[in-house]
């Protein structure tokens, strides 16, 4: 039995809005193993990094509140620890690297400084050997002269290697579980290979459980063995990734696999998804995707279906009311 | 043989880089030597990584750069060095559609204003055939009257695209030149947006210079492709062959990094060492050596000739794929 090192049940998370709250999460479990890189899908506005802000405890600052569920890092409960303790698990046992990589470092902080920043904080070390340390995590995320980018300031840096730069910051004290947030969006193909490689090789150097959030279907077939697809804050389909590609059950799952182009189809014109992804603060009553749902039935609109686990032991988990109709009619 | 709707001869833009006030002006060579061709009613589409020098192509054709030389003719006119007065009647031509369609729309003007404002500028029309026309064409792209009524905030990201979209068509242009139109949108909306310009295309019999970064996108909207690089363009070729006999070893590897929505295909990926090399100091002779897996002490000194294969297919490389010659 693989090790779960994170958790987590039933999060929902509401934001404050002039009238009223909206839930940008909803409802959202998942767990991932150690060593397991589980990919996050779903387009902007699902809920995906309000997912990871909640995890990582960070939506203090914001009008956002985690009103229930768990997480469960490494066995420990984290949602009741106090801030002062949560710091020490931020960046030690489970670390972060944003989608840009351009804004998410200070601008007026050389990197040497930025990066023994967190090693000293959780370790107990000098600054020579925390200097020491962000030099050999530079070299290993393939940065050619660390010595020279640790002296440099992020504007120096092209956006490959500011993601880099993240990376190595993440890595630094060897946490237990990555959150990647949309790591490679900002990234010209070319340079989001060589950083997909990189986390691979990490991955597998440190056997550390990532949490990878992407829209871009490409880069979670390449690099993830289970995906949890989101739609409107809530989880519409878990599955491992081969048969999420080969069998997709939710028709949302479907029509998000179908408008990727493919290199190599040549199709005269692509199927694509009518409509747009619902405003939080007017869902549609029943299943929010019907409206957009090309095998919508009266159901759809009257009842929200529940999440349900499809076939035992794989994890395969989908929220849809054609699998009960399915069922009574002996398909599934 | 028709006649090219428009035609890139040679064309260099640089920009001035003020390094400090005691050394010398530097420039950096942004478009260097690019000359293409597009037919009436093809899309071409230029690719290329960021800072390759393709949108500054697209500016130069819409003469809102002026080249340093070269020659660009439009419809059989050399436009490049006209002044803005006698470019205006080009510019109905002329459209863009730009990639942002937050940053692209005036947030305080009413979408029936933003699109009718081309036809204030130029047309005669009296004020009830603009909002006539405005509502025609919020109904070929896919939105209603009713919108026109609203502000640009009121709506998505597809939609604000679709509302730049109908803004370009206004002047019934020739040639829409759209700058990576669906980068900022989600997978399910940018199909969407390209099946849409795909049909305006047929509808208005429009030709289009397409420029995005995505190969995967371009496949499947272009007739030809460009690759960028560094200012240059490496390889021209029809999709077709590009995609399955690419000659550029930095085509080759553009398309094998992009990834596959696929777990079961296994992929022998090439993966380019190091970044893009600065633009303000490209490598001498051939200018993608430093990143090449093929490179040899001649791609180093001398910069490779264009060679052409099968008539359309075009590289500088010193070395092509063995094949015709």
């Amino acid at each position: 039995m693989a090790e779960i090192i994170l958790e987590v049940k039933n999060l929902t998370t509401k934001f404050k809005r002039d009238k009223g709250t909206v839930t940008a999460v909803d409802n959202v479990s998942f767990e991932i193993n150690k060593g397991e890189i589980l990919g996050l899908v779903g387009e902007s506005g699902c809920g995906k990094s309000v997912t990871s802000l909640s995890i990582m405890r960070l939506l203090i600052d914001t009008s956002g509140k985690i009103t229930s569920g768990k997480i469960i890092l490494d066995g420990k409960n984290i949602d009741d620890v106090p801030e002062r303790e949560m710091r020490q698990i931020r960046g030690k046992k489970m670390a972060m690297i944003f989608q840009e990589p351009m804004t998410s470092l200070n601008p007026c902080m050389r990197i040497d400084k930025q990066m023994t920043e967190a090693i000293l904080l959780h370790n107990n070390i000098t600054k020579k050997e925390a200097y020491e340390r962000a030099f050999q995590v530079l070299k290993s995320v393939g940065i050619p002269d660390p010595k020279n980018t640790l002296q440099s300031f992020p504007h120096q840096l092209s956006g490959g290697m500011s993601q880099r730069v993240m990376i190595a910051m993440a890595m630094s004290c060897e946490p237990e579980l990555l959150i990647a947030d949309e790591p490679t969006t900002a990234l010209d193909v070319t340079i989001q290979a060589q950083i997909l490689e990189l986390m691979m090789k990490i991955r597998n150097e440190k056997n550390m459980g990532i949490l990878m959030i992407t829209h871009d279907l490409g880069v979670v077939a390449t690099m993830c063995s289970r995906v949890v697809v989101m739609y409107a804050g809530r989880v519409m389909e878990e599955a491992p990734v081969e048969e999420l590609f080969a069998n997709p059950l939710h028709p949302y799952t479907k029509g998000l696999i179908a408008s990727v182009p493919k290199l190599g189809a040549n199709v005269a014109s692509l199927p694509s998804i009518p409509g747009s992804v619902p405003d939080l603060s007017v869902m549609p009553k029943g299943c929010k995707f019907a409206p957009r749902c090309e095998s919508q039935m009266a159901i759809c609109h009257k009842e929200e279906p529940e999440l349900m686990l499809v076939t035992e032991g794989k994890m395969r988990k989908c929220r849809c009311h054609l699998l009960n109709s399915n069922k009574e009619e002996g398909n599934v | 043989m028709s006649t090219p709707l428009i035609s890139v001869k040679n064309v260099v833009k640089t920009f001035p880089v003020n390094q400090g006030m005691l050394t010398s002006k530097r420039l950096v060579h942004a478009v260097n030597h690019v000359s293409f061709d597009i037919m009436q009613g093809e899309t071409f589409s230029l690719v290329g990584e960021s800072g390759c020098g393709k949108s500054t192509t697209g500016r130069l054709i819409d003469h809102l750069l002026i080249p340093d030389s070269g020659e660009i003719w439009f419809d059989n006119k050399e436009i490049s060095k006209l002044p803005e007065k006698e470019m205006r009647p080009f510019r109905s031509d002329i459209q863009m559609i730009f990639q942002d369609p937050y940053g692209s729309l005036n947030p305080r003007i009413k979408v029936q204003d933003l699109i009718g404002e081309p036809l204030l500028i130029h047309t005669k029309m009296s004020s009830g055939e603009r909002l006539k026309k405005v509502h025609e064409l919020l109904d070929i792209v896919g939105l209603n009257a009713i919108h026109g009524e609203r502000y640009p905030h009121e709506f998505s990201g597809g939609q604000r695209q679709r509302i730049g979209i109908a803004r370009a068509l206004t002047v019934n242009p020739k040639l829409i030149i759209a700058d990576e139109p669906v980068s900022a949108l989600d997978v399910s909306i940018q199909a969407q947006v390209l099946n849409l310009l795909q049909r305006l295309q047929k509808e208005f019999r429009l030709t289009y210079l397409f420029i995005s970064h995505d190969l995967s996108v371009v496949e499947m909207i272009s007739d030809r492709i460009g690759v960028m690089y560094l200012g240059t363009i490496v390889e021209t070729a029809p999709k077709e062959e590009l995609y399955h006999n690419p000659r550029h070893p930095y085509t080759k590897a553009l398309i094998s990094a992009v990834p596959i929505p696929d777990p079961t295909r296994i992929k022998k990926r090439i993966t380019l060492e190091g970044d893009l090399p600065s633009p303000l100091n490209p490598p001498s002779g051939c200018l993608f050596h430093t990143r090449c897996a093929y490179c040899t002490d001649k791609c180093k000194s001398e910069s490779p000739p264009e060679r052409i294969f099968g008539g359309e297919h075009t590289v500088k490389c010193h070395y092509p794929n063995p094949g015709e010659e």
